[in-house]
Order: structure tokens, then C-alpha cells, then sequence
């Protein structure tokens, strides 16, 4: 990261944002309980940087990433996003009206090429459809932003006419990316754009991820689960467990120096494409926990190997342990894990 | 008869499996060639549609319709189960009916399968216990107490928690991990001398995946199989493999074992590929975004066949008239390490 | 950003092609087809359907232009051609002379066992069979005054008097079963098509109210389907139908059958629309269009409705052949559909004694017109439901 974009104030900023979904039973549809998709959650974003939110399926990544963009309505929460014509605003309590506006620059790419564009629609359309919603532009005017929009992409203008079935995987995210681009949006959630995608497209769109980035000033939240992707495109990274944000740090120092012990394990997990290094390694035992049915204290007590008995009972705070090195462990000051050098080396 | 290699346990030679649909033939299959000897793990890796899975698909004679074999061996050298002699008995997996005794008796037996969606391998209305329990039955004559203790070891051995209880659950009730491990007890409870593992780990987290990958190379261990591992995932492969085939449009471009492959690749696929992917320790040194370095291109529809090399228009290394004109042999420039590019021939 | 643009495929060998009918996936033309154009393009594809869509095609031009297609009028009684078996079509008389397509002259004579009246074929007059030949007048669609009729006989060599051709024989009042078949195809496959319509509109509407908004209206909506049903339809068809005045005029009546035959038809239509509905609004690609900007009613019709159009037709065609047979079944037991109206059902009713159908079997033919025109329905919803989604394979 480098050090002017420290210094600029925060883009967005999530304050105890909270998606609980209630589970209902029986005829009458009783509530008996609540699954806690995201829970507690406070971060921000500086503008211009890339924040990744990693974590393994079922911890609550799109669901947050969601809620920021009250695409699913938050449960409670504030979420202040630094619009560049209505100001500061809580894009959790505006009205209809001001949510469009700022749906405008706050964007989203989806994970599933293929579900995330309406077949029945030319790329005109598709690629149209925030400027003509929005009433930003129409006629020839939404023609030529179309066009340009697809050559950001990497895409040709004449392929407008077309439908998406004309198109692969990488294009088709290539597609969302353009719709998302049209309004000249400030922040984009990439709910994970390359997960679904081979290796050689998925670097691709990482590089063309990246150039944008810096062509437009753009700002990302990145959701994945590949550590190695998120290591790659994010500046700061936060991890999740179980619908909670465990740790968040700058990339680097989240690497070398992680101090959740779920962050150790995450990191240790994942398969190097270097088979020297093929020793045992940390591996964790069980499942990832129910959110519908959490266990006592820290969720990831069951799993842990440095648990104690506070582990069990209370509940860590997610607390600034190192200077914007947040970390939610009773036991984040004492242990010292290993980081990717470490793992690189034993392995 | 030329002496016969007494490790080797399966041989496919110049396998071409072909789709004929509406829109045109596919070319899944389009001439591949591999060995592999006992107790050894073979990675297979490809992008999608490279026609990986179709091999292995076609090894089991499951090529679903409308595609079909339409040349090659496929070669697999069936020692009995009883140890009674150690000459193989050489099948030919290609000619047998696919619905026949023969291929049903190696299916699950000599050969068994694990998928990448661990739902679609079980039927979700009879428990666990029941259908691993079919499995021994119907390959090893045992009655119904014999194939219940068997099946209550081999899910211990998959490492699943309390196996009395697991055998009575139904697959819905376990977790992606756990029912994965529950495919993979079905699949070793005949010991069968091949296992083809198809992206059995691509569904999973990848804590859960570490655990599954670290179980299958114990097992590998105690049963003595040979694995035919399919991923996309480099580091999988890495992780898993003795040696590794690469495969684009069909055709293996590379072969060699795995530390050739990942540090001295000869194909500029492979190399490609390598270069593609985002490397971990990139994180620690990283001072300014780094930009990756990507095939250019895209893989081509499946319903065309390229003249020549079929990655030339994608290829760094490109040699106009003759990667566009003559499709490149398998040469060997070192022992043991094949590559299908005119770079090398 | 060269880099990303598709390869130069123009090396590629030409995709083989069947019978120059394939769809060429490299096609410029196949990139830009829309829905209804990948629609067709699979339809196509499916022969069966495509045979039943040329037999129903030609069933409803048929009745279209019954008046000119039907060699006489449906309510033309020839009394002494009553009960009259299918003639015969000749092309040689007794001697081999060759004489085009004609038919004999028609005596009436008894059979000297059983002393019963039986029509005999007399060698000596011949009539031809002429194509366009005057005949029984009409109003063709009640306008335009004709008399002339796609093929018939005329006054024959030698005899005043016109002896008929019956295709398909005569009704015991000496009408021409195979006009009044055209004629009954009029209301019978017309029947299928209002039904549908009717329950077209409330289907979508009800099944869409439901599914858009959810809650309580959902749940309302669909206890009353569940209650319709389980109601026997048959026997709620029957009691609604006797319920209508005997004294009506025909229109009204055949418009209230239409009206009951529809009451069932919309619940499975209303059930698909739900359906549809809540499974479109979870999709990725309508999140998009919320992101989007887009209003509620845009994401509706520009969306969600496009998406599952073709399945509401799927639906529709497949329930047009209940319907068919539930005017049948009602004309047939004599509550629906009454004569002098002409309809598959009402004929059918002159099929109902043991007797008639010893002594006169081929006024069993609406029974193979009724098989037919459900058959081919049947044929052209299954190739409508595998076209229905071009997007999946």
C-alpha cells in the first residue's frame, strides 16, 4: 500500500453491521431462532484501496458484502459511505430515492458469470441498463458509453448486438464488469469474480481488475476464499469465522505476521504449487461451526489448538493489538504464529 | 510377446472420445496417450473442457450419450485379487460392453471413481452404511455381518468420527468434508488397484480440502493403489502427484514428473500456466501491485479443431507456418519427460 | 488490452453440418439471436413436433375453410342416403374401362336373408368425382354467398337424380359424416384455444400476484388451488354444466363451457407462474437489475417475465388437449354442447347405443379425430418443453 493512500480518509465505513436470518418452523411459521450471517462486523475502506474479505463458505463474506449494498436489507448496522454528490451518508437507513443515487457509485460484480447476466438481453442492454435506470444517458449517448465501456473491458464495440450465450466464462465477467463500470461508480464489491473461472482467465481478469483500479480510481471490496488471490490484488485484508471478522491487517503484515490462530490454519491449508514443500503441516481438525447453533466463547474454540479455558467461556473482542492490526483472540498478544515465510520455509 | 513392464497397470494409447451433438462434433478426446504404474499417483491438469474428465469417464466406459470412443486402447493390466499369480491379465477397457459383466466386475472392484460433488455419488434415500455395504457384497461374496464390519473399518480408516453411528446416517445428515470421506470408503472398500479421484476437493474449503488430501495420500499408503488425481489446481497437483499430464483441447501436451513439470516446464501451456497463477509469497515481498503474467487469449470454442498445434493462437512461442500447419509430435527431450511442441522436435 | 480479445478462429475446420439445418455456432446470426429465435432454432430440431405442428396446422385450416372444403352442408339431411356405409371410390368400372375418380349410383335393395334395407351399387350409372363442383349453398364465414365446394359429385351419366360421396358414410338422418366432422372441428379445437386464454389470463395474474408479493395472499391463493384441485373434475364439470338453461342460444353456451373447462386449467398455470416467479427473483441477474436501478415493474416484465415466458406457453399447450377432451366428455354425456350445434362431442352422442355402433361403426370417426388432434397436441407441448429454455443444453 503505499503511503498517500494511508493518509486519505476512509471511503465506506461499517459499524457493527449486522444480517441476522430468522429460521422459521413449523405451520405458522414461528420464529425459533436466528442464524447470525454476519455479526458485529466494523471496518473501513480508504479510497483507491483494495480491502479482501476471506473465509471459508458459509462465514458470511457475501452476505456482508451484500448488506453494504442493501442488496439485502442489513439487520442493523451503519454503513457511511462518502458519496461524492449527496456526502456522507448511512446507506443503511436512506430512502428509495437516495439509494439509487448511491447505488451509483457503489457497484457490485457477481461470482457466477453465467447467472449474473440476463440471457434474454444484448450486451447493449445489459451494459445499458444502470445508465438508463439511472437516467444517466440514452439513445446514441448510451451507445458510445456502451462501446466504451466493453473496450475498458477488453471487449470489441460490434459484439453489442450480441447476446451473452456468444460469450465464455472470462468474457461474460468481462460483461459484469462493464455493467458495473457504466455509471463511473467510486466503489465496486467483487463478490468472488474469479472463483468460477480457469486459471489462465482468472489472471487475466485479476490484471484487468487491477488496471482499472488504477485507471479510474477505483475502490474494491474483494470477497474470496483463495488466500493466494486475495494476497495478491488486496492492500489490507480482513478473515472471517462464522459470520465474525477474527482478523484484519495490511496484507503483508497479515502474511508474515498473523495473529488468529484460524488465520494460521487458513494459511497453512492452502495447497503451494511447489511440491517441494510437501511436508505435514497444521492441520485443522472438525468442522467450521453451525451459525445457526454457534458454540460458547470463541467460535473457533473447538477447532483451536491453542485453546485455554477463557477460550470456552467468554467471548474475545476484536481489539487494535499492533497499529491497524485488529485481531479478535484472548490469547493474540502471547502466541506467536506462523506466516507465510514460516510455512514457506518448514514445509 | 516383448517382455512386459511388471509395474505397469494401465496404458491408454491414441484415446479419441467424440461428441457428436447438433451444433457439431466435440472433439472432448482427441488422441491421448499415458502410462501409469502401480502405486503411483498421476495428476491430470487442465483449464474446463480440456476433456480430463472425459478420459477418466471413458477409462470406466461411463462416457455419457451422446458421446462415444471412437479409437484407441485403453489397456489396463488386471492382476487377480488373490495374489495367486502376479502375470497381469491385459484387458481392453475400449472393447468391452459398456453395460456388460466384464466392465461392471472392474468398475468399483480394480477401478473405482470419486467425483467432485460428493452428493451426486450417493443416493440421498439409503443411508451411508447401506450402500458401502452393496459395494462388498456384490464384489466379495460376504454375508451381510462380514460386509457390515468391513464397512464399519473402512469408514475408521476414511478417519471418520464415531463409525458405528455414521453407517445408519443418510448422506444429507453429514457434512461436504464427511460425505466426501464417505465416497471415498465406498470407493477403497473392494481395495481396488486404481482410484480416479475427479476434483474430489474442488467443492470443499480448503481446510477441509487439506485434511481430504492428506487422508488420501495415507490411504495410497496403506492400500498400495495407484491414484489418477483430476484437478485444475496446480497446487493440488503439486501437492499430490508423482507425475502429471497436462492436457489442452483434448490432447496431452506434457508428461513428466512432478518436479519437471513445475520447475523445469518445456511446453509454453505449462509454463503459461505456472506464470498464471497468483503465488503466495508474492504477499511477502510486494511493495507495488504486481501485475500477473496470462495466456493471452481464450480457450476455443469446443466445436473447433485448430490445424496444426492446437494452443498456437495463444502461444508466446508462436512459429508462423509451422505451429499453424502441422500438428506436433510427442518427442522426449530427457528421460521420462514428454512434450507434444515443434520447439522440441 | 489486446491480450483478452478471442483468438483468430478463421483456421478452424467448418463445423459439419446436418443436412444444411444445423445452426452454425460461429454464426454472427446465432451470436445476436434472441430468445424466441434459439426457441425455434431447437424446436426445430424435434421432428415429431414439427409433424404435429403441419397436422395441426392443417386441422385448423380446415376448419377455417370448412364451407369449402366440406363437400356438403352439415345440416343437409338426404334421407334416402340415411345410414349410408363409406362409399366406394372408384377409378375402373366392371369392365376395366378407366373413368377417373368416381362413384357408383346407389340403390336401395334388402338382403334376402335377413330382409333388412341395404344400399347396392349400380354398375350403371357412374358419377365422377369433380374437384370444385357445385353443390349445397352457403355464406362462407356468414359473408360472401358460394355454392361451390372443394370436391363432390354432380348430376351423374344417367340419372336426374345425384347420388352422394360419403367419405366417411352418413349419419342416421342422411348427413354427410366427414362435413360435419370439419364443421365440429370448428368448435372443438376452438373450445382448447379460449380455455387456454381464459385461463392464460387468470394464471398469470393470480400465480404472479401470489408469487411477487408473498405473505398472506400467496397463502390464500394457495389453499384455494389446493381446494379446486382435489375437487373430482369430472363430476364438478358435469353438475356446473347441467346447471345451464337448456333454452340458451349456442354461442352463450359454448362460451359458459369454455368458461367451466377453464376452471381448472389456470391452478397449474397459476402454480408455474408462482413458482417461476420465486425462483427468477433469486437469480443473479435480477439482483443486478435492483443494483441496477432498475423499478419493481421493469424488473418484472423486462426480466422476470421474459424468463419464463416460453414455460407459460409449455404449460398452455399441454392444456389445451384436457380441454379438448373435457367438451368432448361433456357433449359426449349430453351437458355440454347440445344439437343442433356441431360439435366432436355432439356427434359422438349419436355413437351411444350398442346398436348404432353394431350397425353403423363408422359414426365412431370424431372418436379418431378426437385421439388425433390430442395426440398431436401432446406431440407439439413435448417439443415445446424441450425448446422452452435455449440457455441450458
Amino acid at each position: 500500500m503505499s503511503d498517500q493512500a494511508l493518509t486519505k480518509e476512509p471511503l465506506l465505513e461499517v459499524i457493527e453491521l449486522k444480517k441476522y436470518f430468522p429460521i422459521r418452523r413449523g405451520f405458522f411459521k414461528r420464529v425459533v431462532g436466528q442464524v447470525k450471517a454476519v455479526d458485529n462486523l466494523s471496518f473501513f475502506i480508504r479510497e483507491g484501496e483494495t480491502l479482501g474479505l476471506v473465509g471459508e463458505s458459509g462465514c458470511g463474506k457475501t452476505t456482508a458484502g451484500r448488506s453494504i449494498l442493501r442488496a439485502i436489507p442489513p439487520s442493523s448496522g451503519k454503513i457511511l459511505f462518502r458519496d461524492p454528490t449527496l456526502g456522507k451518508v448511512d446507506v443503511a437507513t436512506l430512502d428509495q430515492d437516495q439509494l439509487i443515487a448511491v447505488r451509483r457509485n457503489m457497484r457490485m460484480i457477481f461470482q457466477d458469470p453465467y447467472a449474473s447476466l440476463n440471457p434474454r438481453m444484448t450486451l447493449l442492454d445489459i451494459v445499458g441498463a444502470p445508465l438508463r435506470a439511472m437516467k444517466l444517458a440514452s439513445g446514441k449517448e448510451l451507445e458510445e458509453r456502451v462501446a466504451e465501456m466493453l473496450r475498458r473491458v477488453g471487449l470489441r464495440p460490434e459484439y453489442m448486438r450480441r447476446y451473452p450465450h456468444a460469450f465464455s466464462g472470462g468474457q461474460r465477467q468481462r460483461i459484469g464488469l462493464a455493467r458495473a463500470l457504466a455509471p463511473n461508480p467510486k466503489f465496486i464489491v467483487c463478490d468472488e469474480p474469479v472463483s468460477a473461472l480457469d486459471v489462465s482467465v482468472q489472471a487475466q481478469i485479476l490484471n484487468l481488475l487491477q488496471d482499472l483500479q488504477v485507471d479510474l480510481g477505483l475502490t474494491y471490496l474483494f470477497v474470496a476464499h483463495d488466500l493466494s488471490v486475495v494476497a495478491h490484488i488486496s492492500d489490507r485484508v480482513a478473515v472471517m469465522y462464522v459470520g465474525k471478522m477474527v482478523e484484519l491487517a495490511n496484507t503483508q503484515e497479515l502474511y508474515t505476521n498473523p495473529m488468529h490462530p484460524y488465520t494460521e490454519a487458513l494459511m497453512s491449508a492452502i495447497p503451494l504449487p511447489d511440491p517441494r514443500k510437501r511436508e505435514k503441516r497444521v492441520y485443522l481438525s472438525g468442522e467450521v461451526a453451525n451459525p445457526a447453533n454457534p458454540p460458547s466463547g470463541c467460535y473457533f474454540h473447538p477447532r483451536c489448538s491453542y485453546c485455554v479455558d477463557i477460550c470456552k467461556s467468554t467471548e474475545p473482542a476484536f481489539e487494535e493489538v499492533k497499529p491497524g492490526h485488529f485481531v479478535k483472540c484472548h490469547r493474540a498478544r502471547e502466541l506467536s504464529l506462523n506466516g507465510v515465510a514460516e510455512i514457506l520455509a518448514n514445509r | 510377446m516383448p517382455e512386459q513392464d511388471q509395474n505397469l497397470l494401465l496404458e491408454i494409447k491414441g484415446l479419441r472420445t467424440y461428441f457428436h451433438l447438433a451444433e457439431g462434433v466435440v472433439h472432448a478426446v482427441d488422441g491421448v496417450d499415458l502410462k501409469m504404474h502401480r502405486k503411483e499417483t498421476l495428476g491430470i491438469v487442465g483449464e474446463s473442457g480440456c476433456g480430463k474428465s472425459i478420459s477418466a469417464y471413458s477409462m470406466l466406459r461411463l462416457v455419457p450419450p451422446p458421446g462415444k470412443i471412437e479409437a484407441g486402447e485403453i489397456l489396463f493390466y488386471k492382476t487377480p485379487k488373490d495374489g495367486s499369480t502376479n502375470q497381469a491379465e491385459i484387458v481392453n477397457l475400449t472393447k468391452l460392453d459398456p453395460n456388460g459383466s466384464e466392465i461392471r466386475n472392474i468398475r468399483g472392484n480394480y477401478i473405482s471413481m470419486v467425483f467432485q460433488e460428493p452428493m451426486t455419488a450417493m443416493s440421498p434415500v439409503r443411508t451411508v452404511g447401506q450402500q458401502i455395504m452393496e459395494a462388498i457384497i456384490l464384489h466379495q461374496k460376504v454375508s451381510k455381518e462380514e460386509a457390515r464390519k468391513q464397512t464399519i473399518e473402512m469408514l475408521r480408516r476414511v478417519r471418520m468420527s464415531n463409525p458405528e453411528r455414521v453407517i445408519d446416517d443418510y448422506p444429507f445428515q453429514l457434512s461436504g468434508g464427511m460425505r466426501q470421506r464417505a465416497v471415498i470408503a465406498m470407493a477403497l472398500c473392494c481395495r481396488p488397484s486404481l482410484l480416479i479421484a475427479d476434483e474430489p476437493t474442488t467443492a470443499l474449503d480448503v481446510t477441509t480440502e487439506a485434511q481430504i488430501l492428506n487422508l488420501m495420500r495415507d490411504l495410497q499408503d496403506e492400500f498400495g493403489m495407484a491414484i489418477m488425481y483430476i484437478t485444475h489446481n496446480l497446487g493440488v497437483i503439486a501437492e499430490m502427484a508423482d507425475n502429471v499430464a497436462v492436457m489442452y483441447m483434448g490432447r496431452v501436451v506434457e508428461q513428466a514428473d512432478v518436479s519437471t513439470i513445475f520447475y523445469n516446464p518445456l511446453h509454453p501451456y505449462t509454463q503459461g500456466l505456472h506464470q498464471s497463477i497468483p503465488q503466495l509469497k508474492d504477499a511477502l515481498s510486494r511493495k507495488e501491485h504486481k501485475r500477473l503474467d496470462v495466456i493471452k487469449g481464450m480457450v476455443p470454442d469446443p466445436y473447433s479443431r485448430l490445424k496444426g498445434c492446437p494452443f498456437h493462437p495463444r502461444c508466446p512461442k508462436f512459429i508462423a507456418g509451422v505451429c499453424d500447419e502441422v500438428e506436433p509430435r510427442m518427442v522426449e527431450p530427457e528421460p521420462g519427460h514428454t512434450v507434444k511442441c515443434h520447439l522440441y522436435g | 488490452m489486446s491480450e483478452t480479445t478471442a483468438p483468430p478462429l478463421e483456421e478452424s475446420k467448418p463445423i459439419q453440418k446436418k443436412k444444411g439445418k444445423a445452426i452454425d455456432t460461429k454464426d454472427e446470426a446465432f451470436y445476436r439471436a434472441g430468445q424466441w429465435q434459439l426457441v425455434w432454432w431447437k424446436f426445430r430440431r424435434h421432428k415429431l413436433a414439427r409433424f404435429a405442428m403441419i397436422v395441426l396446422g392443417i386441422f385448423y385450416f380446415c376448419a377455417l375453410f370448412a364451407e369449402i372444403i366440406t363437400p356438403y352442408d352439415p345440416l343437409h339431411r338426404m334421407k334416402e342416403f340415411a345410414a349410408m356405409p363409406p362409399s366406394n371410390l372408384r377409378l375402373f368400372d366392371t369392365t376395366g374401362k378407366f373413368h377417373g375418380p368416381f362413384v357408383y349410383g346407389i340403390k336401395m335393395a334388402r338382403d334376402p336373408v335377413t330382409l333388412r334395407p341395404m344400399y347396392v351399387e349400380d354398375p350403371n350409372s357412374i358419377y365422377p368425382i369433380k374437384l370444385f363442383a357445385k353443390g349445397d349453398e352457403y355464406k362462407l364465414w356468414g359473408l360472401f354467398a358460394w355454392n361451390v365446394h372443394l370436391f363432390g359429385t354432380e348430376t351423374g351419366t344417367n340419372s336426374a337424380e345425384l347420388t352422394p360421396y360419403f367419405i366417411f358414410g352418413s349419419d342416421s338422418l342422411g348427413r354427410d359424416v366427414f362435413s360435419r366432422i370439419i364443421y365440429g372441428s370448428r368448435i372443438s379445437l376452438t373450445v382448447g384455444l379460449i380455455g387456454v386464454f381464459l385461463a392464460f389470463f387468470l394464471g398469470l395474474i393470480l400465480g404472479g400476484l401470489a408469487g411477487f408479493f408473498g405473505g398472506v395472499l400467496d397463502e390464500v391463493l394457495m389453499r384455494i388451488i389446493d381446494v379446486l384441485v382435489s375437487l373430482p373434475q369430472i363430476p364438478l364439470w358435469m353438475s356446473l354444466a347441467a346447471a345451464l338453461p337448456q333454452d340458451w342460444p349456442q354461442l352463450r353456451l359454448y362460451f359458459f363451457v369454455t368458461i367451466i373447462l377453464s376452471i381448472f386449467g389456470w391452478t397449474s398455470l397459476a402454480r408455474t407462474v408462482r413458482g417461476k416467479m420465486l425462483s427468477t427473483r433469486e437469480e443473479d441477474y435480477v439482483m443486478a437489475a435492483k443494483l441496477d436501478g432498475e423499478s419493481e415493474w421493469s424488473i418484472i416484465t423486462r426480466y422476470m417475465l421474459p424468463g419464463f415466458a416460453s414455460y407459460i406457453i409449455v404449460s398452455l399447450t399441454i392444456s389445451i388437449p384436457g380441454m379438448i377432451l373435457g367438451e368432448t366428455s361433456l357433449s359426449f354425456l349430453g351437458i355440454g354442447l347440445r344439437a343442433p350445434t356441431i360439435s366432436w362431442g355432439v356427434m359422438l352422442q349419436d355413437a351411444q347405443s350398442l346398436q348404432s355402433v353394431a350397425l353403423l361403426p363408422w359414426l365412431l370417426w370424431p372418436c379418431f379425430f378426437v385421439v388425433l388432434a390430442v395426440l398431436m397436441f401432446n406431440f407439439l407441448g413435448d417439443g415445446m418443453r424441450d425448446a422452452a429454455d435455449p440457455y441450458v443444453t
